[in-house]
C-alpha cells in the first residue's frame, strides 16, 4: 500500500463549506406578510440590527458532539462507581450539594425558556440557530442535573434531602434565592431578563465560579462527579456567551438604549454577585474538609473570575460604546467579599438557620479555622466563638442555635430584593414603595427594588419592566408557627415520621439525630412583620442596634 | 473519609465510608424521589428528570412566583392557553424523552442522513436522478423546508409558557426535532446541489415566498406562529399541520414518488421527519385526551379543540390543495394527489378519535 494512501483520501467528495451552511440555514426564515408572530415578552428596547451568529454551527454538528460529551459524563459516572468514589468522599460535601443541586436545575430550564423570549425579539434569523442550541443545551443541563442528583441519592450514605429535592426547592429558606435567580432569567422586559442577567452577566461572569470554581472543591472533597457533569455544562456556556454578546452588539449601537443597559447591568451584576456569591462562596469555603492553604480561596477565585477576568476583559470593553460601567459597584462586591466577609456571614446564617434546611451541616473545626484565618485575617475574631457555640449544641437535647439566647446571634432582616438576609448589617437600607416598608442589604438592591423595577426609569416610561411579588421574605410564610409543625409543614422530616432530615453534624446513627421533639416549642417569626408594626421611632431605633451588630459570647 | 467533627461519647463507631448501606439510620433506604406520583407502579427515568422541576404554587411553592411582568401576570400563568386543568401535572409524555435520550435520536437521526448523503452521492445516485424530480426537489421540497423552520419557531416560542415542565419539555424537543429537520432538509438540498450541474439553491425560498401552490402553506405556518396561545400551537402542529399537509407532502408525495424517479436517497433523510413525528403525535394526543377527559373542563376544552380543529384545519384543506399541481410534475407519476388526500384525512379522523374530538367540520365522517 502506498503510503500516502489513506482512508479519507479514497472517500473524500466535496461537501459544503461550514460558512455556506452556516449561510444556508440562517436563511431558512423570512419576514411574515399574511400573520405577523405574535410578539408575546415586551422589551422597552429597541433592536434594530439583526445580531450576528458568532460560533456558525449547524445542528448536524451540534447533536453528535453533544451525544458525545454526554457518553463520556456517563461513562464517568459508572467509572466513579466502580471506583467505590463514595467509600472515599467527604459527606461535609455532599450534603451542601442537596442544597445546590434542588436549585440549579430550575434556572437551567429557565434558561431553555428564556431563549423563546430573545428569539423572537431578535431580527433577522442568523442568531436563531444559536438559540436553538442554547435552549436545546439548558434543557441538557436540567435533567443531567436531575440525574447527576438522583445518582447522589441512589449511592451516598444519606440520600434523606435528595429525595425531596423538588419540593425542598419550592420550600426552603435558601433556596428562595435560586428562585429569584430563575425567574429572573424570563420575567419581566425580555432583555433585561433574557439576555442581560441571564446572558451577559450570570453566564457571561458567574458561570465561572458555578461551574469552574466548584467543581474543583468537589474533587478535592472525593467527588468526581461534579466536575464531570459540571465542566462539560460549562462547555455548553462559550455558545450562550456568544449569543449574549451578540444580542447585545445588536442593541448597543443605538444610544437609546444605553440608559437601559447601564440600569441593567448595574442591577443584574449586583444581584448575580449578591445570590451566586452567597451560595457558591458558602459551599465552596465551608462545603469542604480540604484546607490546603495554597489552593484559591474564594475571594482570590472571585478576584481572578469576576474581577479580572469578567470585568476587567468584557464590562470594561463596554465603555468603547459609550456604556458607563459602575465601577463603583463592582468594588464594592470585592469590599463586600473581602473587607466585610459577606461569605462568612452567609454561611453563618446558612448555619443558624440549620432546623429549617434539608441538609446536614456540620461545625467548623480547628483545623477549618486555621485556614480561615490564613485566608481571611481576622476571622478567627469574628467567627471563631460562633463556630465553636455551633458545635456545643449540634447535640439533640441542646437549645438549638437560631433560638439559643446564649449565644448572640441576632437573626437577619431579608432583603426584599435578593432575597439574602442584610447580613452585613451595618448597611442594611429601609425604604417605602407602594406605601409598604421593606428592608434590603445594601443600597443597590434598594434601588434595584425601588428604581429598577418600576413602570418609569429616570423619567423614561419601562412598561415592560417586571416587579417583585409574591410572599417574598419567606420568615413570613411561618410567621407566629412552632418550628417543630413549621418542618411538619416543609416536610424535612425523615420516614421515620420524626427524625429531622437536617442535623447540625454528620453523625449517620438514630441516637444522635434530632427529631421534632427536639426543636418543638420555638415560634418562628417574621422580621418584617415585626419592624413594619413597630412605631417609626421604636423602628429607627431597632435599625440602630441592628446596624451596630451583634457579639457573640464565649461558649466556654 | 475523614469526619472532622467529634463523636459523642457512648455511641456507634461511625461509619467509615460515605457509601449508601455504610450506616442505617432513620431515611437511610429512602433513595427514590418521593414529591411526585408516579404515572405507573415505579417512577420512570424520564419522570425523575423532569417532574416538579418547574414549580407550581399549587404544589410546593411556599412563596408563590416572586417576579411578575408588568401587568401582574406571574412568572408562568395558566391563563397563557384557553384550555383548562384541573390537573396540569398529569401529563406525561409518551416518548419519555429527556436530555440523553434526546441526543441519542438526534445524533442517530443526524449520522443515519449524513452517511445516506455522503454514500448516495458517491455512488453517483444523484446524477441519475430524473431532470423532472430534480426540479421538484428544488422548488417544492426547497419550499418545504420552511414550513418545517416555521413549526420549528413555533413550538420554540410555545415551550415557554407551559404549565409544567413535563408540557414544557415536550413542546421543546418538537421544537428540536423539526429546527433539526428544517436543516437536514437544507444541507441536503445544498449537498446534492454539488452534484448536478443546475441546482438553483434559492429556488425553494422563491417559491415559498411567491409560488401560489405554497401560499396556503405559509399562510397556515404563519397563522400558527402568530397565535399567542401556546397549546393552540401545539395543537395546530401536530393536530392538523402534520396530518393534513406535512404527511400529505413527506409520506403522501415525496417518500412514495421518489423511488421511481431514480431516487433513493430523499425518502431516507425525509422519512426521519415521520420518525419525529410519530413521537410528537403520541405526546400530543396523551397531552389533548387529558384535557378533553379531565373531570371539570372536559365540554370546555372539547369544543375549544374543535374550534382549533376547524380553524386550522380550514386553512389546511386549502393549503393541500393548492399543492395539488407538484403531484403532476414528476415525469413517472405512481400517487395521485387524491388517494394521498384521503389517507391524510383518515390520519386525521384517528387522531381525533384517539384524542376524542369530532373533526367531521374539516373531514367528513365516513
Amino acid at each position: 500500500m502506498s503510503a500516502s494512501l489513506s482512508l479519507t483520501k479514497i472517500t473524500s467528495q466535496k461537501g459544503m463549506s461550514i460558512a455556506d451552511a452556516a449561510k444556508r440555514t440562517a436563511d431558512l426564515g423570512w419576514t411574515p406578510s399574511y400573520v405577523q408572530e405574535a410578539m408575546t415578552f415586551p422589551t422597552d428596547y429597541k433592536i434594530k440590527k439583526a445580531p450576528r451568529d458568532p460560533m456558525k454551527q449547524v445542528l448536524r454538528s451540534y447533536f453528535p458532539m453533544q451525544e458525545e460529551k454526554d457518553n463520556r459524563v456517563y461513562g464517568a459516572l459508572d467509572a466513579a462507581l466502580r471506583g467505590d468514589m463514595f467509600r472515599n468522599v467527604e459527606p461535609r460535601w455532599v450534603e451542601w450539594m442537596k442544597l445546590f443541586l434542588s436549585i440549579i436545575p430550575f434556572p437551567e430550564i429557565s434558561a431553555a425558556r428564556s431563549m423563546a423570549m430573545v428569539a423572537r425579539l431578535a431580527p433577522g434569523e442568523e442568531l436563531r440557530t444559536g438559540f436553538t442550541m442554547q435552549m436545546v443545551d439548558e434543557f441538557r443541563h436540567s435533567t443531567i442535573q436531575m440525574n447527576l442528583k438522583k445518582w447522589y441519592m441512589e449511592n451516598y450514605i444519606d440520600p434523606s434531602g435528595f429525595d425531596i429535592t423538588e419540593a425542598a426547592f419550592g420550600k426552603c429558606y435558601a433556596t428562595t434565592i435560586g428562585r429569584q435567580f430563575a425567574e429572573g432569567f424570563v420575567t419581566g422586559d425580555a432583555i433585561t431578563s433574557a439576555n442581560i442577567y441571564l446572558t451577559v452577566v450570570a453566564e457571561t461572569g458567574f458561570t465561572n465560579t458555578l461551574f469552574v470554581a466548584m467543581p474543583s472543591e468537589a474533587a478535592r472533597n472525593g467527588d468526581y462527579a461534579l466536575p464531570t457533569v459540571f465542566l462539560s455544562v460549562q462547555s455548553d456556556e462559550s455558545r450562550h456567551i456568544g449569543n449574549g454578546h451578540s444580542m447585545l452588539m445588536s442593541i448597543i449601537n443605538d444610544p437609546d438604549n444605553h440608559q437601559l443597559i447601564e440600569r441593567d447591568l448595574k442591577y443584574a451584576f449586583w444581584q448575580n454577585h449578591a445570590i451566586i456569591d452567597a451560595a457558591v462562596g458558602t459551599i465552596v469555603e465551608y462545603g469542604t474538609t480540604n484546607r490546603d492553604k495554597n489552593k484559591e480561596s474564594y475571594a482570590e477565585l472571585w478576584h481572578r473570575w469576576i474581577y479580572e477576568d469578567y470585568y476587567r476583559t468584557y464590562m470594561l470593553p463596554l465603555e468603547k460604546y459609550g456604556i458607563k460601567i459602575h465601577h463603583d459597584d463592582v468594588n464594592a462586591a470585592w469590599d463586600r467579599i473581602v473587607k466585610k466577609n459577606y461569605v462568612h456571614k452567609t454561611a453563618q446564617f446558612f448555619s443558624v438557620g440549620w432546623p429549617v434546611a434539608f441538609w446536614r451541616q456540620e461545625a467548623m473545626t480547628e483545623r477549618d479555622f486555621e485556614w480561615f484565618e490564613h485566608k481571611y485575617p481576622g476571622w478567627y475574631a469574628e467567627f471563631g466563638n460562633y463556630w465553636k457555640w455551633y458545635a456545643k449544641l449540634s447535640q439533640p437535647g441542646e437549645q438549638n442555635i437560631l433560638f439559643n439566647q446564649e449565644v448572640g446571634y441576632v437573626y437577619p432582616h431579608r432583603c426584599w430584593s435578593c432575597l439574602v438576609p442584610c447580613l452585613i448589617r451595618e448597611d442594611i437600607k429601609t425604604d417605602t414603595v407602594d406605601g409598604k416598608l421593606y428592608t434590603y442589604c445594601s443600597e443597590v438592591c434598594r434601588w434595584t427594588h425601588k428604581t429598577a423595577f418600576a413602570a418609569e426609569y429616570e423619567g423614561r416610561p419601562t412598561p415592560a419592566m417586571g416587579r417583585f411579588s409574591g410572599r417574598r421574605e419567606w420568615e413570613d410564610c411561618y410567621h407566629g408557627w412552632d418550628l417543630a409543625d413549621a418542618l411538619v409543614d416543609l416536610g424535612f422530616v425523615r420516614s421515620d415520621g420524626k427524625t429531622l432530615v437536617p442535623q447540625p453534624h454528620l453523625h449517620f446513627d438514630d441516637s444522635k439525630m434530632w427529631t421534632l421533639d427536639h426543636v418543638r416549642g420555638n415560634t418562628l417569626g417574621s422580621p418584617l412583620r415585626t419592624l413594619r408594626e413597630m412605631t417609626p421611632e421604636a423602628r429607627e431605633a431597632s435599625l440602630a442596634t441592628y446596624r451596630a451588630g451583634f457579639t457573640i459570647t464565649s461558649p466556654n | 473519609m475523614s469526619l472532622t467533627q467529634e463523636p459523642i461519647a457512648d455511641a456507634k463507631p461511625e461509619p467509615k465510608s460515605g457509601a449508601a448501606g455504610a450506616a442505617k439510620f432513620a431515611g437511610s433506604e429512602s433513595r427514590k424521589y418521593n414529591y411526585f406520583d408516579p404515572k405507573g407502579r415505579r417512577a420512570t427515568h424520564y419522570e425523575d428528570m423532569t417532574v416538579d422541576v418547574q414549580p407550581d404554587p399549587a404544589r410546593y411553592l411556599l412563596q408563590d412566583w416572586i417576579i411578575n411582568f408588568a401587568d401582574g401576570t406571574p412568572t408562568y400563568s395558566q391563563s397563557w392557553t384557553q384550555a383548562k386543568s384541573s390537573n396540569w401535572h398529569l401529563f406525561r409524555a409518551v416518548d419519555q424523552e429527556w436530555e440523553r435520550t434526546h441526543y441519542q435520536r438526534q445524533s442517530t437521526i443526524v449520522g443515519m442522513i449524513a452517511n445516506v448523503t455522503e454514500n448516495g452521492r458517491r455512488s453517483g445516485a444523484v446524477k441519475r436522478f430524473d431532470r423532472a424530480w430534480v426540479k421538484v426537489l428544488q422548488d417544492h421540497l426547497g419550499a418545504y423546508k420552511h414550513a418545517e423552520f416555521g413549526l420549528g419557531m413555533a413550538t420554540m416560542q410555545a415551550q415557554r409558557y407551559g404549565y409544567t415542565q413535563m408540557i414544557n419539555n415536550a413542546i421543546l424537543t418538537n421544537s428540536s426535532y423539526k429546527l433539526r429537520f428544517a436543516q437536514d432538509l437544507t444541507l441536503y438540498l445544498g449537498e446534492i446541489g454539488l452534484d448536478l450541474d443546475k441546482f438553483d439553491q434559492d429556488a425553494g425560498k422563491a417559491h415559498w415566498l411567491d409560488d401560489p401552490l405554497w401560499q396556503g402553506v405559509r399562510r397556515l405556518i404563519e397563522t400558527i406562529g402568530g397565535s399567542t396561545d401556546y397549546l393552540e400551537q401545539y395543537f395546530a402542529v401536530n393536530v392538523v399541520f402534520e396530518p393534513l399537509v406535512g404527511e400529505l407532502f413527506r409520506s403522501g408525495f415525496v417518500m412514495q414518488v421518489a423511488a421511481s424517479q431514480n431516487d433513493f436517497m430523499t425518502p431516507a433523510v425525509v422519512s426521519a421527519a415521520e420518525g419525529d413525528y410519530e413521537r410528537n403525535l403520541a405526546n400530543t394526543i396523551e397531552l389533548y385526551r387529558i384535557l378533553v377527559n379531565d373531570e371539570h373542563h372536559a365540554e370546555v376544552n372539547r369544543v375549544l379543540f374543535e374550534g382549533w380543529v376547524n380553524k386550522y384545519g380550514t386553512l389546511a384543506t386549502e393549503a393541500a390543495y393548492q399543492l395539488q399541481p407538484i403531484w403532476s410534475q414528476p415525469r413517472v407519476k405512481i400517487a395521485p394527489f387524491v388517494d394521498a388526500l384521503e389517507q391524510s384525512h383518515d390520519r386525521l379522523r384517528a387522531i381525533g378519535a384517539e384524542i376524542g374530538i369530532d373533526v367531521s367540520s374539516v373531514v367528513p365522517t365516513r
